[in-house]
């Protein structure tokens, strides 16, 4: 166990870890963001997208060492009010199904905005191919990503 | 079309002062938690189970379902806010919990949660309505016919009006009417609108709670050690190292399994690596191969007894022209939900509690009872919002798992499976083989024959099928396969593979005879209305409504883009018509699937929105399993362990989906499921349009689809 000093959502936590922990169980169970959800623990599914000095990476995949000096941003903290474009359109796209696999696909989108603010279909296929959604939402995740690229022009 | 009904007399009214927690629905964008009712609700007056309505205005109205992400949660509180007439996005919802005196049949389960419950919801919603009207009445001294409701509001003709909050406690006094009049179709002002999920603005902020995030003072995480094989028990375990590592409370044994007790779910699923134990068989370990030919020699004994016989098939083949025969295969799936498996449990000495993502809340009381011995009026259930679970959470093992776990620890416990245990952990959609042979006579079809065979499934076939009924000669045979490898509802349960290869076999025989696949089916549902082979299970006009609606919007029979070809499937399941035309090309021997155009007939939509989000899912779920999908096993070891080797549908797979809804006045039948069926034999049907190969096994990728010119070509090479 050490006490590791984190940035998560522009605030510092000092948290005692085994800093072998993924970080999404760090973020989970001991900061007490539950919104980062586990699906897979392999960076198979996506499920625990993060962005990790505003890159997107699989926190299931990381340790938590692995983010000290570093900022985390997590679906809670993507936005103060909950309106970042992405979100916004979600909403009115009316995107999710169980929506157990949202926060993920939302914040690779908004990696991928950052990164490529007009995406075209085929450049969403690419950068979300790896978030998965078994309720099949996909159709409405391109066409969410189209309209928070128009939100955020 | 408006009907009378005849209200059950039960003591429902009761007045609270408690404020109910919920959700608030339908807020403005960055006003969120704002409710749209001025002032706090001091008092509550609770009509009946499913609606309360308080001093200032705000309205509470129960969802009484499961909610598992097919929107019931939205969908049957629409239905109660728009007989008690009044504003959507004034409404909050709150999940009930298992009760099993106020409300029927809660459980997500064979799309029937709001077929169920749509006279239930309407009559809860017009009973009250038709109370606050009386009470204005009385209120203004005026005769009862002199009133109107609008958007929570009693109008009188003279102008006067009165809001219902003010009138809740009056109207709460009045006797409840035994007959209501329910709403015309024509003048719904919430169903058949799009609403938005209730969660909608929890989810994509991330405060929406599921199972795997409860938590408790005093709760501990469990992860759990199963045979790893089907067909094993366990022999013995050394949990020394585990039980040194940190953050571990306990290990404890039940039945075959083992479970590591812990801080934290990281600590208990990596000691539960460390755990060493000892299995030995019980039962036969099996492997693919092997049981593949077992159900394929099982499926051709056929069975002295068939599910469905009319006429006489077997003399029919003796005296046609020409007989085909085909046969259609499928493997075992996982369910895989996104979130996996888990359940909270606390036993104590006078009561459980049980909250979790249950599909059957009212399955996991009886079994806990059973299971403990205890009276179920001793269990309590909460229901989670579920991260998926396509019948998988129908069953209760995981439930029982925690209960077994909190009596062993005596504290409260929630169990978490890895995505490793989720998908090894049992409960599969069994494999399937399907013989099937077709008897033609003077240019018709004249005999139907299918000799089925699936795994631990009772009756794995689904009989009374199109075109069951439209001929003279039809029979079914089914053999069932015991297996240690567990089975259970998948999605669509039977009709999954059933619609696949019944679907693909109707094309067999369309081709055959030289006949337009459509126009081939249509043709069989006229002759279904003459009933020629006795019952028929759905209505020929609405089945032949729904491939006229998927036809036409596809612009089926006209050019397309070349080599591009299309396919149909249509299939009836849960009271819902579905047709699907899939367009397909073959590119490097693999199909790709361009757009899918989809009719549905499900009587009444009650929310647009809701309704397209399940059949978009469907048809990705199903073209998902029908491309991409299959669980192996090895000596009983499932061999796909994760989402790197079991393969299911990304985003850059998903075609283009179009989906169109049959407008009339029928009572409204579920969606969750009757999407899915249809999809697969679409895309197969496409495929042998664009390449003259007939698929007959799932999943399509794993067929080569080059033609055979090229392939020798790539030998030569």
């Amino acid at each position: 166990m050490s006490a590791l000093k984190l940035s998560i959502n522009g605030k510092s936590h000092t948290i005692e870890v085994d800093e072998n922990m993924p970080i999404l169980w760090a973020l989970r169970e001991v900061v007490g963001l539950t919104g980062t959800r586990y699906g897979c623990g392999i960076a198979q599914c996506g499920a625990c997208t993060i962005h990790l000095d505003g890159e997107a990476v699989r926190s299931c995949s990381l340790p938590v060492s692995a983010a000290v000096g570093k900022k985390i941003i997590t679906i809670e903290g993507l936005s103060a009010k909950g309106d970042h474009p992405v979100q916004q359109a979600w909403a009115e796209v009316d995107v999710p199904q169980c929506g157990y696999c949202q926060s993920g696909q939302i914040m690779s989108a908004a990696a991928l905005l950052r990164e490529n603010p007009k995406p075209t279909d085929e450049d969403i296929d690419i950068a979300m191919q790896g978030n998965i959604c078994r309720c099949g939402t996909y159709t409405r995740i391109r066409k969410a990503i189209h309209l928070a690229a128009e939100k955020a022009r | 079309m408006s009907a009378y009904t005849t209200f059950d007399r039960r003591s429902f009214l009761k007045v609270t002062a408690t404020a109910g927690g919920g959700m608030l629905i339908g807020f403005q964008w960055l006003t969120a938690c704002q409710p749209t009712t001025a002032g706090a609700a001091n008092t509550w007056v609770e009509y009946n189970a499913f609606l309360k309505i308080a001093d200032n205005g705000q309205v509470t109205i129960m969802a009484p379902n499961p909610e598992i992400g097919q929107h019931v949660k939205t969908s049957l509180p629409m239905i109660v806010a728009e007989e008690l007439d009044i504003d959507w996005k004034a409404v909050l919802v709150e999940q009930a919990p298992l009760d099993t005196d106020k409300y029927q049949r809660q459980i997500a389960g064979g799309s029937g949660s709001v077929r169920t419950n749509w006279e239930t919801l309407r009559r809860a919603g017009a009973t009250v309505r038709d109370m606050l009207k009386e009470a204005a009445a009385q209120e203004w001294q005026v005769p009862v016919s002199e009133c109107t409701t609008e958007n929570g509001m009693v109008k009188h003709t003279s102008g006067k009006s009165l809001a219902y909050g003010a009138l809740a406690a009056k109207a709460a006094e009045l006797p409840v009417p035994e007959e209501v009049i329910f709403k015309a179709p024509a003048d719904y002002k919430i169903i058949g609108t799009r609403a938005k999920s209730v969660d909608l603005d929890n989810i994509v902020t991330g405060s929406q709670q599921y199972g795997m995030d409860t938590k408790r003072e005093g709760m501990f995480y469990a992860s759990i050690v199963r045979p790893p094989a089907f067909g094993q028990k366990l022999d013995n375990y050394d949990d020394s190292e585990a039980k040194a590592m940190p953050g571990v409370t306990d290990v404890v044994r039940f039945d075959d399994k083992i479970a590591v007790v812990g801080t934290s779910t990281w600590a208990v699923i990596s000691a539960k690596a460390k755990i060493k134990a000892n299995y030995s068989a019980a039962a036969k370990l099996e492997s693919t191969d092997g049981y593949m030919q077992a159900l394929d020699e099982l499926a051709a004994k056929g069975s002295a007894e068939p599910r469905r016989q009319d006429g006489n098939a077997k003399q029919a083949f003796r005296q046609a022209d020409k007989v085909l025969e085909a046969t259609y295969q499928a493997p075992f799936l996982p369910h895989a939900p996104m979130e996996p498996m888990n359940f909270f449990a606390h036993v104590q000495e006078d009561g459980v509690e049980l909250y979790g993502p249950t599909q059957t809340p009212a399955s996991a009381r009886r079994e806990t009872a059973a299971l403990l011995d205890i009276p179920e009026d001793k269990i309590t259930v909460g229901m989670t919002r579920m991260g998926g679970g396509f019948g998988r959470r129908l069953r209760t093992d995981f439930v029982l798992e925690a209960v077994q776990v909190s009596k062993a620890i005596k504290a409260p416990v929630n169990v978490i499976w890895t995505r490793e245990d989720d998908m090894t952990g049992g409960i599969y959609r069994p494999a399937y083989v399907y013989h099937y042979k077709a008897g033609i006579k003077n240019g018709e079809l004249a005999a139907w024959y299918l000799r089925a065979a699936s795994v631990n499934s009772g009756n794995g076939t689904r009989q009374d099928n199109f075109p069951a009924g439209a001929l003279n000669n039809w029979q079914v045979d089914y053999n069932d396969y015991a297996s240690a490898i567990t089975t259970g509802a998948w999605r669509a349960p039977h009709h999954n593979f059933a619609a696949f290869s019944d679907e693909s076999f109707v094309d067999e025989v369309a081709h055959e005879l030289g006949k337009d696949p459509v126009a081939f089916r249509l043709e069989l549902l006229e002759k279904a209305k003459s009933r020629p082979g006795g019952e028929v299970k759905f209505d020929p006009d609405r089945y032949a409504g729904v491939i006229k609606l998927a036809a036409e919007k596809a612009g089926w029979g006209q050019s397309k883009p070349t080599g591009v070809y299309q396919g149909i499937g249509a299939h009836f399941s849960f009271s819902t018509y579905v047709a699907q035309i899939a367009d397909v090309s073959i590119e490097d021997g693999k199909p790709k699937i361009h757009r899918i155009v989809c009719a549905v007939d499900c009587g009444i939509v009650i929310n647009q929105s809701g309704a397209e989000n399940q059949i978009e899912g469907s048809i990705i779920d199903g073209l998902s399993h029908a491309m991409y999908s299959e669980l192996t096993f090895k000596n009983g070891q499932p061999e796909q362990h994760n989402f790197n080797a079991y393969r299911v549908m990304r985003i850059g797979e998903a075609p283009v989906i179009e989906v169109h809804f049959v407008k009339n006045e029928e009572a409204p039948t579920g969606l969750g499921e009757p999407g899915l069926p249809p999809v697969i034999a679409a895309v197969g049907n496409a495929i042998f349009a664009a390449t003259g190969v007939r698929v007959r096994e799932m999943p399509f990728t794993k067929i080569d689809l080059r033609p055979k010119d090229n392939l020798l070509g790539e030998l030569i090479k």
